[in-house]
């Protein structure tokens, strides 16, 4: 009897293990479904005089993305393509906080749940090497769509390996870290006076970060419960990093050079003087209690009448400008992204480009070509950006339509055009916690010198990037 | 010989009718318990013994790939990681912290309520409603009372100027680094939420010590003091292990109230062992081996620490 239980147990459990087994190779693609042979008109049959409209082979398409505004304004922009070619495409929307599980788990099956994902730009690295996306090099070049959207757009929402002319996405939401201030103090005739004595020049918004510096000194007055800044300092995932990349980049610092070496670079002067000014804005300015704090934190500052200027994504910015959420919404004007110590003016990246799942079969391939193709015409992305989108279209976002649209549209416009980005290869998460945990430990705990924060990250991201063989 | 159709017939209808099929004892208890057997199989004996096997092996859930058998690589890696060393030492000062305070508090909880005064019922359940509510809910809670310029812990205290008073989920006193704090601000909210669970099994026990031993040692005019040394606590004692047992296998399991207050930040003053786990097994990492390993090591510890008090507790009663 027990040898029997044993036998069935062991039974059971082969089972089980044999259908959670994972397919050692790509599942092999489908052949396309077999059309149906079109109906040629038989010789000796007298030809019709209208052709009848063939019915698509794919009459349903489906898009993930994350739940929020954009992919709404997405699914809204779209609901007419089910006239125009007979298929309808739907967003699929899945909360931020399971999107990449989701996404990466249905992947690593091979599953064809959906046709397309608006991914983030770190997943390229990923979706690339690991099979789950399509090319699109030939498709973006062919239909000219590779000329259609911003530069920045299209090398980091969809180029892989980075300057290496291969693409894998259609530029869809652009987006990146900007400011919202109070436009209320700035114009005040107090404050204005007040501040020219002090600093000797007028208060502006600010045009370099030492302006910035000045500027979030000047607002901060515990005991009136005003501060100058609210920038982001959150641990959990991406957010401390964002926030210090947006300084670095203009301070001229990089993460690696070409041949993706870090040591010396990402512990390069520029980056250690710029996340110095990070901390140093935290410490001097940053509204008290917002030690983890990411978008909502900082809208949240700048709605209860905290922060004088708050460092956000423009995706976020809406709901500043809305009278419904925020009091200060008429109050409130944007900035792009002010200039470092050399010029050198540039902004963290965030939004997503569209790809084509690998694993759906080819007429649903054709199918999502056809529908990028058609979404990525100059009116669509119009209608698109009209209804609060922010579109990587060049017209576009050059339009006189789209720059008066909202008030942070022009602030937008010009922020995508010095947009930079973290690491998008397989590998970017680990690279993220080492920086996540050594940033927030510099700037929010308090510890260490911004010289061995920066020494540390480096020699951690080395071996990481060896252990990989992105290093030899 | 062959028999043909009537008489075959015939002798099937002098022959007694067969018993309907009854279901054996035996059988019947089989199908009551291998439903649930395979599904305790399928649910939990299954992925505790394939995140084993992943813990031997190179794996990540996200990447079409086979597990790659690397031995006890990814046990060696993490026991010679000094990171982690460190969040096992946070971890276990939060749960020295955390279970040690919850078990003061809940005792002299116990016994306050075990007090017969007018409305010890209602404050018993008042008491009861921290453990009731979702840690995350506690931690969103406990992150606004915490802020420095608009949450009341600090006025409770006696701070009402933001500039000069503890930011506690910064780990800053006044705007100076204080390290430890962040972890303290910690542990009070897990105190205040998890004390009611010790006060109830505390009570518990109060409750069954009978009367007779009080009274017969008032007879004898014992002070107060040596009633609670000697009577109270002795006869209260198993079941405070027991909370004690339980609080500490949660406190090296805490996550949701980390998560929803800090994040394990400031830097990684509050990165517990568990939060650390899902950062390796999850966020853009998805180190599915290697955080199995983890996992492994984690219980392995929680079973020696259990293993710990269940022998003192054993030893106890033998005693008794």
């Amino acid at each position: 009897m027990k040898i029997k239980f044993l036998l069935m147990l062991a039974l059971v459990f082969v089972l089980i293990l044999s259908a959670c087994a994972q397919p050692t190779q790509a599942p092999v693609e489908e052949p396309a479904a077999e059309e149906p042979a079109a109906e040629e008109p038989a010789a000796e049959e007298p030809a019709a005089e209208e052709p009848v409209a063939e019915a698509p082979a794919v009459s349903e398409l489906n898009i993930l993305w994350a739940q929020w505004d954009p992919a709404d304004q997405l699914q809204q922009t779209i609901d007419q393509y089910e006239e125009v070619a007979g298929v309808k495409v739907n967003v699929i929307q899945e909360p931020w906080g399971s999107f990449g599980d989701r996404f990466f788990t249905e992947m690593a099956a091979g599953g064809d749940a959906w046709d397309m994902v608006v991914g983030d730009s770190q997943w390229l690295g990923q979706g690339a090497t690991q099979g789950h996306y399509v090319e699109m090099t030939d498709f973006l070049t062919e239909t000219g769509i590779k000329d259609s959207v911003t530069p920045a757009t299209l090398t980091y929402y969809g180029e892989y390996p980075t300057g290496s002319g291969h693409y894998w996405g259609y530029p869809t939401e652009g987006d990146a870290d900007g400011w919202a201030y109070r436009k209320d103090l700035f114009e005040d005739a107090d404050n204005m006076a007040a501040f020219e004595a002090e600093y000797g020049y007028p208060l502006d918004v600010p045009k370099t970060y030492a302006e910035l510096w000045d500027i979030a000194n000047f607002f901060t007055r515990p005991d009136d419960g005003l501060y100058g800044v609210a920038i982001y300092t959150q641990k959990d995932y991406d957010a401390i990093t964002m926030g210090v990349e947006n300084t670095m980049f203009s301070w001229g610092g990089e993460w690696q050079d070409e041949n993706n070496n870090v040591m010396g670079v990402v512990n390069s002067q520029e980056n250690i003087d710029s996340v110095q000014f990070y901390r140093d804005l935290y410490e001097c300015c940053q509204v008290p209690g917002l030690s983890n704090a990411f978008f909502t934190e900082t809208n949240d500052a700048m709605i209860g009448g905290q922060a004088t200027m708050i460092m956000n994504y423009f995706a976020f910015l809406p709901a500043l400008a809305s009278p419904d959420i925020s009091e200060y919404a008429d109050v409130t004007g944007y900035f792009p992204n002010p200039a470092g110590p050399t010029g050198a003016q540039h902004a963290a990246l965030g939004g997503q480009g569209m790809s084509i799942i690998s694993y759906i079969p080819e007429e649903r391939k054709q199918a999502a070509f056809d529908f990028i193709e058609w979404y990525a015409q100059d009116e669509i992305q119009a209608e698109f950006a009209a209804i609060g989108g922010y579109s990587t279209n060049k017209s576009v976002v050059e339009s006189d339509a789209f720059l008066n649209a909202a008030p942070f549209n022009p602030a937008f416009a010009e922020t995508m055009t010095f947009v930079k980005d973290f690491w998008n290869i397989p590998e970017f998460g680990e690279l993220m916690e080492v920086t996540q945990r050594l940033l927030s430990q510099y700037i929010v705990e308090g510890v260490g010198t911004a010289e061995e924060t920066m020494n540390q990250i480096a020699e951690e991201h080395d071996a990481i990037l060896r252990d990989a063989g992105y290093i030899e | 010989m062959s028999i043909d159709g009537s008489q075959a017939v015939a002798e099937q209808s002098n022959q007694p009718k067969p018993k309907r099929r009854q279901l054996s004892d035996r059988s019947i208890v089989n199908l009551f318990i291998w439903p649930a057997l395979l599904l305790l199989i399928a649910l939990n004996v299954f992925p505790l013994f394939y995140s084993l096997y992943l813990g031997f092996t190179d794996y990540s859930a996200i990447a079409r790939q086979q597990p790659v058998w690397i031995g006890f690589q990814n046990f060696s890696r993490i026991l010679n990681d000094e990171q982690l060393w460190k969040y096992f030492a946070t971890t276990g000062r939060f749960a020295l912290l955390s279970v040690g305070l919850q078990t003061l508090v809940g005792f002299g909880l116990a016994m306050l309520v075990n007090e017969k005064f007018k409305g010890s019922g209602l404050l018993t359940t008042l008491i009861l409603i921290p453990m009731m509510i979702s840690p995350v809910v506690v931690g969103l809670f406990w992150k606004l009372m915490y802020n420095p310029t608009f949450g009341f812990f600090n006025y409770l205290i006696g701070f009402t100027n933001p500039s000069t008073a503890p930011d506690w989920l910064a780990s800053r006193f006044a705007g100076t680094p204080v390290p430890g704090m962040a972890l303290w601000a910690v542990v009070i909210v897990d105190v205040w939420m998890w004390s009611p669970f010790v006060m109830l099994l505390v009570l518990s026990g109060l409750k069954a010590i009978p009367d007779y031993l009080y009274e017969a040692a008032a007879i004898d005019r014992a002070s107060a003091w040596f009633q609670f040394w000697r009577i109270t606590l002795p006869q209260v004692t198993p079941l405070l292990l027991i909370a004690v047992l339980f609080r500490t296998i949660e406190a090296f399991k805490a996550f949701d109230l980390i998560m929803g207050m800090t994040g394990g930040g400031p830097g990684d003053q509050t990165e517990l062992i568990s939060v650390n786990l899902y950062r390796q097994a999850f966020l853009g990492q998805w180190r599915t081996g290697r955080a199995s390993a983890l996992a492994y090591i984690i219980l392995i510890i929680i079973i020696a620490i259990s293993n710990l008090y269940i022998r003192y507790l054993n030893q106890m009663k033998g005693e008794s």
